[in-house]
């Protein structure tokens, strides 16, 4: 079991013809991701990387069941792009691009209302569900079926976790970047309940990092509703209030959203904290152990 | 991205805000024809610069007469303006705004920001204006109104008047505040903020509505499609290295340390930090390269993370993902030849192909530190750096 994309996913790539889109693509169908099917309006009828290009999300959905997409469109047509993929019907879409204008995603998250679906990003480095289907730009090799979920703001410090976890053998069940902007899709409390849910998944990592207040909210529904061990990191202790740290989520202001509060509301919901990254594998191994 | 405050009046202005007449000066005496030609017999000369706290740090004065305005920009063009906001370097004053004097009876706030949580424009107001508003928040929590705009439907009129009974406003004035607040709204959607403040936003003698002050935020995600508003950035006003490093696509913050990082990611970059302080160093700099490092931006990197001269040790951490670990060490040899690195630079390369990454850093022959995992590249650099 995993969570959100297995082995049985069908993937349709919005913006395969692209310079990225066809990088990363290649990547996923190397691993043995199901990549069904590419849109590119206006490339329908051609063929990219031996998959059928259509003009329209809603006729790869028709004509090859895709249920799941993998958006790599440039930012200016991205919040089209994800309604775009909610209205064709597709239940889990996933946003990598970055640099989308926070207001664009304000109107997509109210478009998405309209839909049962689930949107994870943008700006992240997708999910994975080791083994089975590779739905983003992570290096696949890191991965190793398992027990782990892990859910991340950040890319490269994910791929820690997932190294650290597939070194001591304990493999990950699913991993999910859910983004560094402050408006986006899936967040740490949705993860959490699905990973809760999941029977494969004994342990969860959570990496969080400054900015908003996504991880204390998430202390709380832990607190209330996960009983699986729960290992948390969060990123950006040493950094300076008032200062954009690379996402555009990442910055303290108000007095809110500091590391220090973060631990703190984890800590007082039972989250086993480490404060060095390099310690999350070996901190779930003793929660596991125990 | 931040405008100075002539510029979002100008921009307020447009869109039917009322504002304080005033013109823009970048000498003594264009501050002072302007205050001739604005006419009256009290004027207030503001320091542009991108940070709030100009009235306790000295940069808005009152004049009583021309010459007095003349000699108000002679003394603030040219300097520094620190505040609390600006860190001790502070900013340059290159331009003063002159504008006609006001009476003031009553001082608002009003702002609008995308708030995260509820994933909406939210608008705040307050009748406890002119004050640090983070401090209102704290000590009067009552004092302050939001509302949540449904991007659908818009602002909606019960949420002014929400707003503007809450700020104890006459009819006449609510009758002012509509049009204020919905030309706000406009400005911000149409020109893609993600803040817009308003502090204070004062009833004036004559019982009019009009705005002091104007802070606005662009977002910088935004600024392909706004054109205009980007012809309007000031780049005196930022950071040197962090524009330098912009122009490269590195995203760079100067921090007080003395140990320098590079790394790939943004969150890795905060963790590489973090993990310098927790073993007893401090570093120098948020510094990421970006998911997709190549040789030629590890060399950038390394000129400005040396441009900082406190530097004493380098930290290069590196998750090759899709990244090649052996196409980064080639970047970072290239670099520590060409920039004649004379600190020492400690180098932990994971992910693909990271064996033959670390033999060519071996084989280079250049004082570069492998470290095996993250705690030891920390240990390593602090020691390094001491």
């Amino acid at each position: 079991m995993s969570i959100l994309v297995n082995k049985n996913s069908r993937i349709v790539v919005q913006g395969l013809t692209g310079r990225q889109g066809t990088f990363h693509a290649e990547q996923c169908i190397e691993y043995g991701t199901n990549i069904v099917a590419g849109v590119t309006p206006g490339r329908g009828g051609e063929t990219h990387l031996d998959r059928p290009v259509f003009n329209s999300t809603h006729e790869a959905v028709s004509q090859e069941g895709a249920d799941v997409s993998m958006i790599y469109v440039p930012a200016a047509f991205a919040a089209d792009a994800i309604l775009e993929a909610a209205d064709a019907g597709i239940k889990v879409i996933v946003c990598i691009t970055e640099g989308i204008p926070v207001q664009d995603m304000v109107r997509v998250k109210q478009g998405l209302r309209d839909y049962q679906c689930r949107l994870i990003g943008p700006n992240c480095p997708g999910i994975i569900t080791p083994g089975e289907a590779k739905i983003g730009i992570m290096p696949g090799f890191i991965h190793k079926p398992g027990r782990i979920g892990v859910i991340s703001r950040s890319g490269t410090l994910t791929y820690e976790a997932v190294y650290q976890t597939t070194n001591n053998g304990l493999g990950q069940s699913t991993c999910v970047g859910i983004g560094g902007d402050p408006v986006r899709g899936m967040n740490f409390i949705d993860c959490l309940e699905l990973f809760e849910q999941d029977p494969v998944t004994e342990g969860i990592i959570m990496v969080g990092e400054i900015g908003g207040t996504d991880e204390e909210k998430a202390a709380a529904y832990i607190k209330e509703h996960v009983s699986k061990p729960v290992v948390s990191y969060i990123a950006g202790v040493t950094a300076p209030p008032g200062k954009r740290m690379g996402h555009a989520g990442a910055i303290i202001s108000g007095g809110e959203g500091t590391a220090d509060a973060k631990f703190a509301a984890l800590e007082a919901a039972n989250v086993r904290t480490v404060r060095s990254p390099a310690e999350l594998g070996s901190a779930m191994q003793e929660q596991l152990g125990r | 991205m931040n405008l100075h405050e002539f510029q979002a009046k100008g921009l307020f202005a447009k869109y039917g805000i009322p504002v304080t007449k005033g013109e823009v000066a970048d000498s003594p005496i264009t501050a002072r024809a302007a205050a001739a030609s604005l006419g009256g017999e009290l004027w207030v000369v503001k320091a542009q610069v991108h940070a709030g706290g100009r009235g306790k740090a000295g940069g808005v004065k009152l004049a009583r007469s021309p010459e007095e305005v003349e000699r108000a920009a002679a003394e603030m063009l040219g300097q520094r303006l620190i505040t609390k906001q600006t860190g001790s370097e502070g900013l340059p004053i290159n331009q003063v705004f002159v504008e006609a004097g006001s009476t003031i009876e009553r001082e608002l706030y009003l702002s609008m920001v995308v708030d995260r949580a509820s994933e909406r424009v939210a608008f705040m107001a307050s009748e406890a204006g002119g004050m640090d508003i983070e401090e209102v928040a704290a000590k009067t929590p009552e004092k302050i109104f939001t509302v949540s705009i449904n991007p659908g439907a818009g602002l909606q009129p019960y949420q002014v008047r929400k707003l503007g009974f809450g700020m104890n406003l006459t009819a006449s004035q609510m009758k002012q505040f509509v049009n204020i607040c919905n030309g706000l709204y406009r400005l911000f959607v149409e020109c893609d903020l993600s803040l817009l403040e308003i502090n204070p936003l004062i009833v004036n003698g004559d019982g009019n509505l009009m705005a002091l002050d104007a802070k606005i935020n662009i977002d910088s995600n935004a600024l392909y499609r706004q054109p205009e508003l980007f012809a309007m950035r000031d780049i005196t006003q930022e950071d040197e290295m962090e524009a330098k490093a912009a122009a490269h696509d590195l995203n760079y913050v100067s921090l007080d340390g003395n140990i320098a990082c590079m790394v790939n990611g943004a969150g890795l970059a905060m963790a590489t930090m973090d993990l310098i302080k927790l073993h007893g160093g401090q570093p120098a700099n948020f510094l990421d390269v970006g998911g997709g490092a190549t040789p030629e931006r590890v060399s950038e990197a390394f000129k400005l993370i040396l441009s900082n001269t406190s530097v004493t040790a380098i930290l290069v951490n590196i998750f090759g993902g899709i990244v090649r670990c052996d196409l980064i060490a080639e970047g970072i040899i290239q670099a520590v030849r060409e920039v004649n690195v004379s600190v020492p630079v400690v180098a932990r390369l994971e992910g693909t192909n990271v064996e033959k990454g670390k033999a060519l850093l071996a084989d280079s022959g250049l004082d570069i530190m492998a470290a095996d995992d993250l705690t030891d590249a920390a240990q390593k650099v602090v020691a390094a750096a001491s």
